[in-house]
């Protein structure tokens, strides 16, 4: 796609037409001719955005400004003050939060920038996620077609191991290779899992996908259950995402009107069919085997690996497990190969990450850039630099299972093995960026709340610890911490790792061991001085918990 | 609680109608437990004891998946539930001063029921939708960039 400074998007539906959105349109048209913008602003029609009494609409990103209702007459006004001389036309703007639920997937596209490398969310913000044809229309299910007429199942494993894919729920696992250990079994009945329990604080990425193109991730595992022989597959969403559940529902339905699920799709012997199981509110149902047990209808507690899921997954069937963003590369990679993938990121990692931007910057939101990228970047030229002038303390990175770091690593490349080397993990894509008006102890109780919460409680390491660190992060909080209760947090946290039966418990330490590494005199003002340098802990000398 | 055997048939009718509608697999317990708590606003002792029979699941099973999951109740829950999110992103956005606006102007703590039965009040994890934090949802509507101040107008909305 040619780079564009601003796209501007007018809506479609039947009530803007009625409405003169045409006319809109055309006028725009001249009026960016008129300035000479034609080869810096895209402009196009998109449908789907039904706020009744303020059609027409005219949207612009980056700055994500929505103009409503706009008559053919307001257009040069808007197209001089705001696309020429960068000015918002306050008085046409309306806010989003006056906008349906339906358009919410529109946020996605606040603070775009030409430089991003979108092939996740390419779709997402430009077609009508309702309508299959508007997906088929973006190349939807060429990537199917060449894969079931012009390719083995062979060559479609081998294609994305070649690609370099990497998991994209956090743990960055080849998918390639977790599709061979898949295909390489004897069994009659294998399953294709796309995990969208989507949890980890701070994410909302793969909503996003569902929500505004959730036709890639059917045919994404379509193209997984032919590599791999499996003819049934699962999309577990979590049970807040309303419309996300209902947007894949639909397009379930409409997938399977065309041909494209069920019995002998495109002609050939493939026969696939996909359910939608809706999770219930459990963070821990993100782990692969936790989710299994969960759509078996039992309590999420993770199982002990081995055996993986690859090879007794879902009703101790042969199962690859795949995530949202992970899925939605797939058609892309079958269409332009591995080696344009691999032409994005970095040799290790190659392709693009999708992070969401949050906390302490002037714009947050969601972008999707190439493996690599650093923190500084990413707050200068997508976050619109801090807040109030703010200086960067803390980022945290992947959600609450991620790393603490401190402002010192923002120039590492944000990518798996760089990341690894300095002991940090990417996660899920959160970036939560923290000034320093945030407390290091505060911010770790918060985690540790979390944790505390979500434990499944099928192990004590994890059930107890957690726990014990809370009120331990509590009682420093309160000022009547002690320096022997930092060794207690440091050993909590090396149990924690150690010793627990899955993820959850094995990340539930890291904030601990982030804040003693990179912020050790700030606890410590807490213990020794019992003074909270930002002054967020109530450090009233109550002791709220005994612990013995 | 006082039990009404009036309601108590109606619960059992409708647990059997959704066992005939979706199938007695164990695999449908989650979704017939979804149904079951979005009509009824929780999971009642009735409700447990008819699905263990429709179903042929021991009641300890229904129960322990039924607490273990955190959207749904076991016990009977105000007109309306608010769920403020109490994660990181949503903590760092300024959520704690409208967490503590909040309590103070519903005088409930968190897991606690109105006396009127108007209010349950809850934190969540995460809701996803951290760009707008803080965040918080009554019912099924969800209110974005929160401020302390405008919880009494927020409330008010409600009947």
């Amino acid at each position: 796609m040619k780079a564009t400074r601003s796209m501007v998007l007018v809506s479609s539906d039947k009530e803007s037409l009625d409405r003169g959105a045409l006319e809109v349109f055309s006028t725009l048209q001249k009026q960016i001719a008129a300035f000479g913008l034609e080869e810096e602003i895209s402009l196009s029609m998109i449908s789907d955005v039904s706020k009744k009494a303020q059609n027409p609409l005219v949207l612009v990103y980056p700055e994500a400004v929505i103009y409503g209702s706009v008559t053919p007459d307001d257009v040069p006004h808007i197209v001089e003050e705001h696309l020429y001389k960068g000015r918002v036309v306050e008085e046409k703007q309306i806010s989003p939060f006056d906008l349906s639920g339906n358009i919410a997937w529109l946020t996605a596209r606040k603070g775009t920038l030409p430089a991003e490398n979108r092939i996740v969310l390419k779709n997402v913000g430009l077609i009508d996620p309702e309508s299959i044809d508007d997906y088929i229309i973006n190349q939807g299910y060429e990537a199917l077609g060449t894969v079931l007429k012009e390719m083995t199942p062979e060559e479609t494993v081998k294609i994305i191991k070649d690609s370099g894919l990497q998991g994209r729920g956090g743990a960055g696992f080849p998918t390639g290779l977790k599709w061979q250990f898949v295909a390489a079994t004897k069994s009659e009945k294998k399953y294709v899992i796309c995990n969208a329990d989507e949890s980890e604080p701070g994410t909302f990425k793969d909503r996003l996908v569902l929500e505004g193109d959730p036709h890639a991730i059917i045919e994404a595992m379509t193209i997984a259950a032919y590599a791999v022989g499996a003819d049934e597959g699962f999309v577990y969403i979590r049970g807040e995402y309303g419309l996300a559940i209902s947007r894949m529902a639909k397009a379930i339905q409409q997938a399977r009107e065309y041909g494209l699920l069920g019995d002998n799709i495109f002609g050939t012997d493939l026969s696939f069919d996909i359910h939608i199981h809706a999770g219930a509110g459990a963070y821990i149902c993100g782990e692969e085997t936790a989710l299994i047990e969960s759509i078996e209808g039992n309590r999420g507690e993770p199982r002990s690996r081995p055996p993986y899921p690859t090879t007794a997954g879902l009703w101790q069937k042969p199962t690859t497990v795949n995530n949202v963003e992970t899925l939605a590369n797939i058609p892309a990679i079958i269409r332009n190969g591995a080696d344009w993938y691999k032409s994005f990121g970095t040799p290790s990692s190659p392709g693009t990450k999708v992070y969401t931007i949050l906390g302490n910057v002037n714009v947050t939101g969601l972008i999707e850039v190439p493996m690599g990228i650093t923190l500084r970047e990413v707050i200068a030229i997508y976050g619109k630099g801090m807040k109030n002038g703010g200086r960067l303390k803390l980022a945290q990175t992947g959600g609450s299972s991620g790393s603490i770091i401190p402002a010192s690593l923002q120039d590492t490349p944000m990518d798996f093995d760089s990341y690894n080397k300095v002991g940090v993990s990417l996660g899920s894509g959160a970036l939560l960026i923290g000034d320093e008006n945030v407390c290091v102890v505060d911010l770790a109780k918060v985690l540790l709340n979390f944790f505390r919460e979500e434990s499944c409680g099928k192990c004590n390491p994890c059930r107890i610890g957690n726990n014990r660190a809370y009120e331990t992060l509590v009682n420093i909080s309160e000022g009547i911490g002690t320096l022997k209760d930092l060794d207690d947090l440091m050993m909590l946290s090396n149990q924690l790792y150690e010793l627990s039966n899955c993820g959850l418990g094995q990340t539930a330490g890291s904030p601990l061991h982030d804040i003693l590494a990179h912020f050790r005199a700030e606890v410590e003002a807490h213990v020794k001085l019992k003074v909270c340098p930002t002054g967020v802990c109530p450090m009233s000398g109550r002791r709220v918990y005994q612990i013995i | 609680m006082k039990v009404d055997i009036k309601e108590s048939e109606s619960v059992r009718e409708f647990v059997r109608s959704l066992v005939i509608e979706k199938g007695y697999e164990k695999a449908e317990l989650i979704p017939i437990l979804h149904e079951i708590n979005g009509e009824y606003g929780y999971i009642s002792d009735v409700a447990i004891k008819e699905l263990s029979a429709r179903m042929n699941i021991p009641t300890s099973h229904i129960y322990s998946v039924a607490t273990f999951y955190r959207m749904f109740s076991t016990d009977p829950r105000g007109r309306h539930v608010i769920q403020f999110c109490e994660s990181a992103p949503c903590h760092v956005a300024g959520g704690r001063l409208v967490w503590e606006k909040l309590q103070e102007v519903l005088g409930l703590e968190n897991g606690e029921t109105s006396e009127d039965e108007k209010w349950s009040l809850l934190t969540t994890s995460c809701l996803g939708v951290c760009g707008v934090g803080p965040v918080l949802v009554i019912d099924h509507d969800i209110y974005g960039n929160v401020s302390p101040e405008q919880i009494p107008g927020i409330l008010d909305n409600y009947e």
